[in-house]
């Protein structure tokens, strides 16, 4: 009956175990253990600087791109360890897709925005791009609001919808686990309602992660809240039960808002 | 229809608490009716029945008011879901005061039924229906929005508390001609009284439900 068994029994799709992350001097992630399950969605949440982007982005490998970073531990995806020089990082972020704060589509059009990772993976399959499209973007509940502009260009959208041709542009090489770093953090409320609603749709098909600076956001939209504080993970479980009786004195100080 | 929110898993939530909350009425307004049932054809197992069905609407509180706390948590609801859920949290206390009510009831015809009958049952059986209807309508109200119905509700408690005077009255009276009968006329007074408070309850959650539908508090307000 614990509130981590319900969280935890289910089937972990990603499993961190004692990982370690420098940038330099600065030891920005503290012996972080923690597995998400599949076809949930997680939420990291804590104060800024709490290393709660720093964690999302090793799941697909982001912080390769800094050159400071030093990282010890293990990561597995579906059991397969990711932080190793073996790892193909290009197969793992696909794999692995990401939707960030600032929507980010492309300057091309909608449909290319869509197919740019099958066209990067080399897929010239006219019929199969037109299915892809179709897909992604009814998945990202904005094909009624596009179908008749697909060729016309995704800058011209707004904020929320071009959030949304970017949810559809990482659901098109259909990844496992969709990692979403403040995706609504530049919309307007009712967006960010829309946004919320299309991610407890994609969690039938898809595993997310999603950090957010919005603990309300983290209660409405996901199953298991994970809370860190000075890079350390504090406490993770049930979302139900860390909104109404955390373990811990400083997640129930940060949830009510009585933090320093 | 009322309009439905963006996210279709709060529509859902509200939708399971409003269920929830008519299975709780559902099972009281059964066990009024059980337990006038029992002293009108003196059946005694079923006012047992009765008395053992409190503690599953016991149960229901404890769920509910889980429910609503998750609700009040996690949506951070605002405007009539704010009021919605906020009411069912003090409507469940309402239903759990009418089923231990309900318990008394079974805990007084149980002893009636030991000794004879002292008149024939016709007010208690009318009392119990009204106060029954009113628990069925307050709940109908509440789930529906209904203030019309919850204002008639609030006018239907003064049938009952005639009722429950004429019945008090009578029964004095069967008193002080034949002290005989205090025994059992104080227990019937209990029933009566019982079921003024049970009715008491359901005016209380339609007044709670016109507060919910027009945001303004109607309570102590009738002199």
């Amino acid at each position: 009956m614990s509130p981590e068994s319900e969280v935890t029994s289910r089937q972990p799709i990603v499993t961190v175990e004692s990982l370690n992350l420098h940038y330099g001097a600065a030891h920005a992630l503290k012996d972080i253990s923690l597995s998400v399950a599949r076809n949930q969605v997680t939420a990291f949440i804590g104060p800024s600087g709490c290393g709660k982007s720093t964690l999302l982005r090793c799941l697909n490998r982001m912080n390769d791109l800094i050159d400071s970073v030093a990282i010890s531990g293990s990561i597995k995806l579906d059991g397969q360890e990711i932080t190793g020089n073996a790892t193909d990082v290009i197969s793992l972020r696909r794999r692995v897709g990401m939707v960030f704060q600032q929507s980010n589509p492309f300057p091309k059009s909608i449909y290319e925005n869509i197919v740019y990772g099958l066209r990067i993976a080399g897929v010239k399959d006219k019929a199969l791009l037109d299915e892809t499209v179709e897909k992604s973007l009814k998945g990202a509940a904005i094909w009624d609001e596009v179908k008749d502009r697909l060729h016309e260009s995704a800058l011209g959208l707004s904020g929320g919808q071009a959030q949304r041709i970017c949810i559809a542009r990482a659901i098109a090489t259909n990844p496992e686990v969709i990692l979403m770093d403040e995706p609504c953090s530049a919309l307007d409320p009712l967006s960010t309602l829309k946004i919320e609603e299309l991610i407890d749709e994609l969690k039938e098909q898809y595993t997310i992660v999603i950090v957010t600076h919005n603990m309300q956001q983290a209660a409405r939209v996901s199953d298991a809240t994970a809370f860190f504080y000075l890079g350390e993970l504090i406490e993770m479980g049930e979302t139900k039960k860390i909104f109404t009786n955390p373990e811990k004195k400083q997640t129930e100080d940060y949830i009510t808002g009585r933090f320093g | 229809m009322e309009r439905q929110h963006i996210s279709a898993a709060f529509d859902a939530e509200l939708h399971d608490l409003r269920q929830r909350i008519l299975t709780m009425g559902g099972l009281v307004e059964v066990m009024i009716a059980d337990a006038i049932k029992a002293l009108v054809e003196r059946d005694t197992p079923l006012a047992e029945r009765v008395i053992a069905q409190d503690h599953l609407v016991n149960g229901h509180e404890v769920a509910i008011d889980e429910k609503c706390l998750e609700l009040l948590a996690r949506r951070q609801p605002a405007a009539r879901d704010l009021r919605f859920i906020t009411l069912a949290l003090k409507i469940v206390t309402d239903l759990e005061r009418i089923g231990d009510q309900c318990a008394n009831l079974g805990k007084r015809v149980r002893e009636i039924n030991t000794e004879p009958p002292l008149k024939p049952y016709i007010d208690i059986p009318r009392m119990a229906h009204w106060a029954s209807v009113m628990v069925k309508e307050s709940l109908d109200a509440f789930v529906r929005g209904d203030d019309e119905l919850a204002i008639k509700v609030c006018q239907d408690d003064q049938m009952v508390d005639d009722l429950n005077q004429q019945i008090q009255r009578e029964l004095y009276t069967f008193m002080l001609e034949d002290p005989s009968t205090i025994s059992r006329a104080m227990k019937l007074t209990y029933v009566s009284k019982s079921l003024e408070r049970i009715a008491d309850h359901a005016t209380n959650i339609a007044e709670m439900v016109i507060f919910m539908v027009k945001g303004k508090d109607i309570r102590h307000t009738i002199a």
